[in-house]
């Protein structure tokens, strides 16, 4: 029997000898051009190329990078958490031809300072089961869209986008500068044989977070009350007689201005600006769109430095809206269990 | 005439710059029938605006309850090479550090047993075997493993840890984030691989405040490097900036959130109040190489983020200010191991860490785990007087004893 419990294999082997020999004695970071970058310790410089990817790689391109990496790099390359390749290696002069390497296969140089990084997200269609959308679809229709914004420096801070392909929100989406959220709207159709078959009846009520699920015990199934059920989903986890997917009626939700770093402020959390947006494939023209003018009224307003919420707290969510023109509704105020300290407390405020 | 194609959506996510997964999945597609009937089934997904995949079933490998999460497509008749299209999770290197050797082992190994399609990287941070069929996943491991990979977590276990690129390539870094997370993905080998708790648990680690792997939004312990001591500044370098045209009060000293910063334009120095500074990175972030983080460095122990599903989304709170963070990592092994015991106790099904502590209150967690309640805990103290009383406190009082 193969030995189990391996573990991940040790970093420590994947090491070019430029970071062993620098290895927690790092002294400061350049930033030579975009999607370049240049850390110098005692031993020298480490050039890093970051490129984006599309997260969902073939083999073929997994062995077409490592060529690049074996002839460029001497064979040291790593991954970034957002889906970046970085090509690792302490020869300047190698820098532009890794670049001109990328170039060639189709890989986009950039996501470093004030550009915008490669999407975190989910796998929607490809092989999730409760997605409401598809996601890898919509990260590349609106990355071609904002391709410039990956490739050129030219934001006034870093940005942070991410896709969920349900209201489960996987993928830090709901602290991103920008997050893509894809939505049920309608309550679970029931399959009661299958309900029957496959489910533990008490589980499933109970993991209702609203209550809207209640046994039905003469049909030996349960039934939903309608106007308590927020969409979320957990229903149909927990059992695959609960469907919740409907191709009529899901669509995206738009949220914006969270972050994770401690840099001036706190992180936060992503915010809706955006309830519903058709679900519209193959290439979700009003996503990109809504996107695209989401990253230039950013770009436009913002002070030099500011990440997206950053400058929303500024200027307080109100002037945002007036600001975007993005249209304010009843669906954009919190109504489930926390949602009192997003309250107006106060008579400041801006028209 | 051309032949017509059988994924007229699919192909229109072949055009635009950016790298299409389209194209991933045809290349995959040109010589694997697995591929070739997933990129069927997402063509009618395209069509029908809905997914084609089923709940998972109990598929797996031996020895292990977790690592692999079982797919099964709706349309079994149309595209029977993704009947059974499994995920498996591939334990990846700290940091996401890779030798070409090592991922040209992973590819031929997928190629043998699987579609030839992989996710670089997952969003936990395992690298993904997308498909295969219940037959291949033993021999698929049985191949992992005599290279020394693993499979990483699934279900109700301990999720692969993760971390940032740490000391690796990074000044900012203030313990070993690889070290660490490659040490306590070894020693918690038995909680990744063999689901025992009511969810799902996180443990992601980041060098430094700017947090690059997002451990304050969704890891139930999030471990952020920090310091205690004072951060350091070069006024030699501070000039340097100044002339290379840094407008050091506007871009620094504005910008910091506890207005701890002072610049004497006369001077041309850089001092900072210390004791008011808060360690949030942005000053350093500014000014690398003339801003350095104090010597005495550690970590913040957060714990409780989650994403949204289903009591909302939680950012993580502090709950250890400052752990020095050196191997063998006992003091984080033995408070972990602590937590863990607490809420296997406490949770409900389906309930993470930091929803449990929420249902039952952080002072009775406290008290059952053995941590002293410490200001930098809250913003803010309650505003309510409802507070549950140990009873035991009040007889003692009332006995003239000290309280505890």
């Amino acid at each position: 029997m193969a030995k189990i419990d391996n573990g991940p294999p040790d970093y420590r082997n994947y090491l070019p000898d430029i970071i062993k020999e620098n290895y927690g004695k790092w002294e400061y970071h350049e930033r030579p051009r975009v999607g370049v970058l240049k850390h110098v310790g005692p031993a020298g410089a480490l050039y890093s190329v970051r490129v984006g990817e599309p997260r969902l790689m073939s083999i073929d391109s997994i062995r077409d990078i490592c060529d690049i990496a074996d002839d460029l790099c001497d064979g040291y390359l790593r991954f970034t958490s957002r889906n970046n390749i970085e090509f690792l290696t302490p020869k300047e002069e190698n820098v532009d031809k890794i670049i001109e390497r990328c170039q060639e296969l189709g890989y986009p140089v950039g996501g470093t300072n004030g550009s915008l990084s490669n999407i975190v997200h989910t796998q929607g269609w490809v092989h999730c089961h409760t997605p409401a959308s598809d996601a890898s679809g919509i990260v590349k229709a609106v990355m071609d869209d904002l391709y410039e914004y990956f490739t050129e420096d030219k934001l006034p801070h870093k940005l942070h986008i991410a896709m969920a392909c349900c209201l489960n929100m996987c993928g830090a989406a709901h602290c991103s500068d920008i997050s893509i959220v894809a939505v049920h709207r309608t309550v679970p159709r029931i399959d009661h044989e299958t309900v029957r078959k496959s489910s533990e009846i008490p589980s499933l009520v109970a993991c209702c977070p609203t209550g809207a699920i209640r046994p039905d015990p003469a049909n030996k199934s349960v039934k939903v009350i309608d106007e308590r059920c927020m969409y979320c989903g957990n229903c149909y986890t927990m059992s695959p007689g609960m469907h919740i997917m409907d191709a009529e009626h899901d669509g995206l939700a738009i949220m914006i201005g969270g972050k994770v770093a401690t840099a001036r402020s706190d992180p936060k959390f992503s915010r809706m600006v955006i309830p519903f947006l058709p679900n519209n494939p193959p290439r979700w023209p009003e996503v990109t769109e809504a996107v695209r003018h989401i990253v230039e009224v950013w770009a436009e307003n913002a002070h030099k430095g500011e990440r997206l919420g950053e400058w929303v707290d500024r200027i307080g969510w109100e002037r945002f809206f007036t600001i975007s023109g993005i249209p304010f509704s009843d669906k954009l105020i919190d109504d489930y269990i926390f949602s009192r300290e997003t309250f107006r407390t106060s008579s400041a405020f801006k028209y | 005439m051309a032949e017509e194609s059988k994924t007229p959506q699919l192909d229109e996510l072949e055009k635009g710059p950016w790298p299409s997964f389209v194209t991933e999945i045809k290349k995959a597609a040109a010589k694997n029938e697995m591929s070739a009937d997933l990129l069927g089934v997402l063509e009618r997904s395209y069509e029908d605006k809905i997914g084609h995949w089923k709940h998972g079933g109990i598929v797996g490998v031996k020895g292990y309850g977790g690592g692999v999460v079982g797919r099964y497509t709706d349309l079994p008749e149309e595209f029977p090479h993704v009947k059974e299209f499994h995920t498996m999770r591939i334990a990846a290197p700290s940091g996401w550090f890779y030798k070409t050797s090592a991922l040209r082992d992973l590819c031929d190994i997928w190629e043998r047993h699987g579609s030839q399609i992989t996710n670089v990287h997952g969003s936990t941070g395992d690298l993904i075997f997308l498909g295969t069929t219940t037959e291949e996943l033993q021999p698929t491991f049985d191949d992992l493993a005599e290279k020394g990979f693993d499979l990483g977590g699934s279900g109700s276990d301990l999720r692969s840890p993760s971390c940032c690129v740490g000391p690796g390539r990074c000044e900012y870094a203030c313990y070993d984030t690889l070290d660490m997370c490659y040490d306590i993905t070894h020693e918690f080998q038995d909680e990744l691989h063999r689901p025992m708790w009511p969810y799902k648990s996180k443990i992601k680690m980041s060098g430094c405040a700017n947090d690059c792997v997002a451990a304050a939004a969704r890891a139930d312990i999030s471990v952020i490097g920090t310091w205690r001591d004072t951060l350091t500044i070069d006024n030699d370098e501070v000039k340097k900036y100044v002339e290379e045209g840094l407008n050091i009060q506007e871009a620094v000293v504005d910008r910091c959130p506890t207005k701890c910063l002072h610049y004497d334009e006369a001077t041309g120095e850089l001092s900072v109040n210390g004791a008011e500074c808060t360690r949030c990175m942005h000053c350093i972030n500014v000014m690398c190489k003339a801003i350095k983080q104090g010597q005495e460095k550690g970590a913040t122990i957060l714990m409780g983020a989650k994403s949204t599903i289903v009591k909302s989304a939680f950012m993580s709170w502090v709950l250890v200010p400052f752990m020095k963070m050196e191997s063998p990592y006992t003091e984080f092994k033995d408070l972990v191991n602590t937590i863990w015991d607490w809420w296997d106790e406490n949770g409900k099904t389906r309930e993470r860490l930091g929803e449990t502590v929420y249902r039952i209150g952080m002072g009775k967690f406290l008290r059952e785990v053995g941590l002293e309640a410490v200001p930098q805990m809250v913003y803010r103290p309650r505003a309510n007087p409802y507070v549950f009383w140990p009873e035991e406190e009040i007889l003692a009082e009332a006995n003239g004893g000290a309280t505890a």
